[in-house]
């Protein structure tokens, strides 16, 4: 079962990370990586990690891109014209060179990265938004606090770029 | 019993108690609004207008569908789907009623008891205003995408002071399930005034409830805050260019919306399915006594009709008000029924506030919405959550 899911959510969030590339409109690509989003929302949930799961629907799929497709539709941009003539190099090398770059990076990936133990669903308990807080407030609260710090230095930012100069 | 075929009845069973409900809210808001306006309200098809949802379905799934040409078709055809997928979703974390056993099956009345309950539906809702930006991106008319606009601003703006709104009883509870969360406002205070959060010691979540009430009238876009429908500016807003079952999704979304609001405040702030007073005093005859005093005034105006028709139909529905009181009573049922009973009665006295203030107030201006949840109700649920915050920490010291 949770293989099955694994996969499922897995293809989908392949395939809408993919999406969001291929299509030439904003407004499709904006929502393709929603579904991105969702899908490893429920990636996490299959590893245990509830709290962060729900953090990436509601920061991330329900604030971040609800203000990105605001935008998109604001500015009422129109789909991006495909470019007429790709060039005979393109044409013909770029399939065999994209398959070589693959092929390489995964081959590094796995040299770099220690043979251990897989991951396996259902494992992992500490996910809860109790642990998740207690981690927050104990050891890792200095990190914490700047993170803060940064986003309200981030904030005002905002503001003072954002304001109308009066004069 | 087998999890799956547990779980697929308990769906079956909360689902079509959902779209029943669905469509009767909307038979009980045209009646409370002519009654508030000196109508009489829908009274043709059935007695009291009672088949009127009947005959609505019967309309809006015969009328022809038709699909503009200048359209977004893909997104044309999925904001509607969306849009009713994701109201229909929430009502998986609420529960209904404590932990009870029917033939032998322990179960929870609730189809979810996620740990992360609250954050599901604060997650739900948010991804919920995609439905409505994109019906009005891509209907490719410009009231549409004005409504859109307006809309997508209006929510976001809301949900700020209505997740505030939602932690301060979240600090008192000390939890993020929604079945625990109703759990801990059991018992009572001097045995009389019931723990709910909007009386929890040590600070009371009046404000809460009010914020979190005037930000969800926001999210489900209702008077006094419908500037996405405005009719007089916008024609119908967002959902200008849907017909057919494709405009009753938009509908049937916003009413469930509504449920949805109500019964998270019901389990949030009023103790979900925890009865008014405790059992120890009687609090579970009371669904039975008001079924039955309901069932003698019927009988009562039966017997003195003041039109000829009711001399037969009163008396009938009183006999039934008294059969459904005499349900409440039969000892295999009440442990299931009773706590349902609170619950329903605590929402439905919600969603029937929610009717009465559209029968009540007039539209807000576009730039009054914005500032009322900027300047006004952002900082009062701030405050309200410090001051909850403070007390919190210092009682539990």
């Amino acid at each position: 079962m949770d293989i099955f899911l694994f996969i499922l959510f897995a293809s989908i969030a392949v395939f809408c990370a993919v999406n969001v590339v291929v299509q030439t409109h904003p407004i499709t690509s904006a929502l393709s990586l929603v579904g991105v989003m969702g899908a490893l929302a429920v990636l996490y949930l299959l590893l245990g990690a509830e709290f962060i799961a729900a953090a990436q629907i509601v920061v991330y799929a329900g604030a971040i891109m609800v203000l990105f497709v605001f935008v998109i539709m604001l500015l009422n941009a129109g789909g991006e014209a495909k470019s007429a003539g790709r060039s005979q190099m393109v044409r013909w090398l770029g399939i065999p060179l994209f398959t070589i770059f693959i092929g390489l990076l995964s081959y590094i990936v796995q040299r770099a990265v220690p043979a251990g133990p897989g991951v396996s669903f259902g494992q992992f308990t500490g996910g809860t938004p109790r642990d998740v807080g207690r981690l927050l407030f104990t050891q890792y609260l200095l990190p914490f606090e700047a993170t803060s710090v940064l986003v309200l230095i981030a904030i005002l930012g905002a503001v003072v770029l954002a304001r109308k100069e009066i004069e | 019993m087998n999890f799956f075929l547990l779980s697929m009845l308990k769906a079956a069973v909360v689902a079509g108690a959902l779209l029943f409900t669905l469509a009767y809210l909307q038979w009980v808001e045209r009646k409370v609004i002519a009654h508030i306006q000196i109508r009489m309200g829908p009274s043709r098809v059935g007695p009291h207008g009672l088949l009127q949802p009947v005959a609505d379905i019967i309309k809006l799934l015969t009328k022809e569908d038709l699909i503009p040409p200048y359209v977004n078709k893909f997104f044309y055809m999925f904001a509607p789907f969306l849009a009713i997928t994701l109201a229909l979703t929430s009502i998986a974390v609420i529960p209904f009623g404590p932990e009870i056993e029917i033939f032998g099956v322990r179960t929870r009345m609730q189809l979810a008891d996620l740990n992360i309950g609250v954050l599901f539906i604060l997650g739900i809702s948010s991804v919920g205003v995609y439905g409505i930006a994109l019906a009005g991106w891509s209907s490719n008319n410009k009231y549409a995408l004005l409504g859109g606009l307006r809309s997508s601003a209006q929510m976001i703006s809301y949900e700020l002071p209505m997740a505030l709104a939602i932690v301060a009883p979240l600090l008192l509870a000390n939890t993020l399930s929604l079945g625990e969360l109703v759990e801990k406002q059991g018992g009572a205070f001097l045995g009389v005034v019931p723990r709910w959060h909007v009386f929890q010691m040590p600070f009371p979540q009046v404000v809460s409830l009010i914020v979190f009430l005037i930000a969800g009238f926001a999210e489900t876009n209702r008077i006094p805050f419908d500037l996405p429908e405005a009719e007089n500016e916008l024609v119908a807003g967002f959902h200008t260019e849907y017909s057919s079952m494709k405009f009753a999704s938009f509908f049937m979304a916003e009413y469930a919306n509504m449920i949805t609001i109500c019964s998270m405040a019901t389990v949030l702030f009023l103790g979900g399915w925890q009865p008014l007073w405790p059992a120890a005093l009687g609090s579970s005859y009371v669904p039975a006594l008001l079924f039955a005093g309901a069932a003698t005034v019927m009988i009562y105006h039966g017997l003195h009709p003041a039109r000829p028709k009711d001399r037969y139909t009163l008396p009938a529905a009183g006999v039934v008000f008294l059969l459904i009181a005499g349900v409440f009573l039969l000892p295999p049922l009440r442990p299931f029924l009773i706590p349902v009973f609170w619950f329903a009665s605590k929402t439905g006295f919600l969603l029937f506030v929610f009717i009465w203030v559209r029968g009540t107030l007039p539209r807000f201006r576009y730039d009054q919405l914005m500032r009322f949840a900027w300047g006004f109700l952002f900082p009062v649920a701030m405050l309200n959550l410090l001051a909850t915050a403070l007390v919190v920490a210092l009682v539990s010291r």
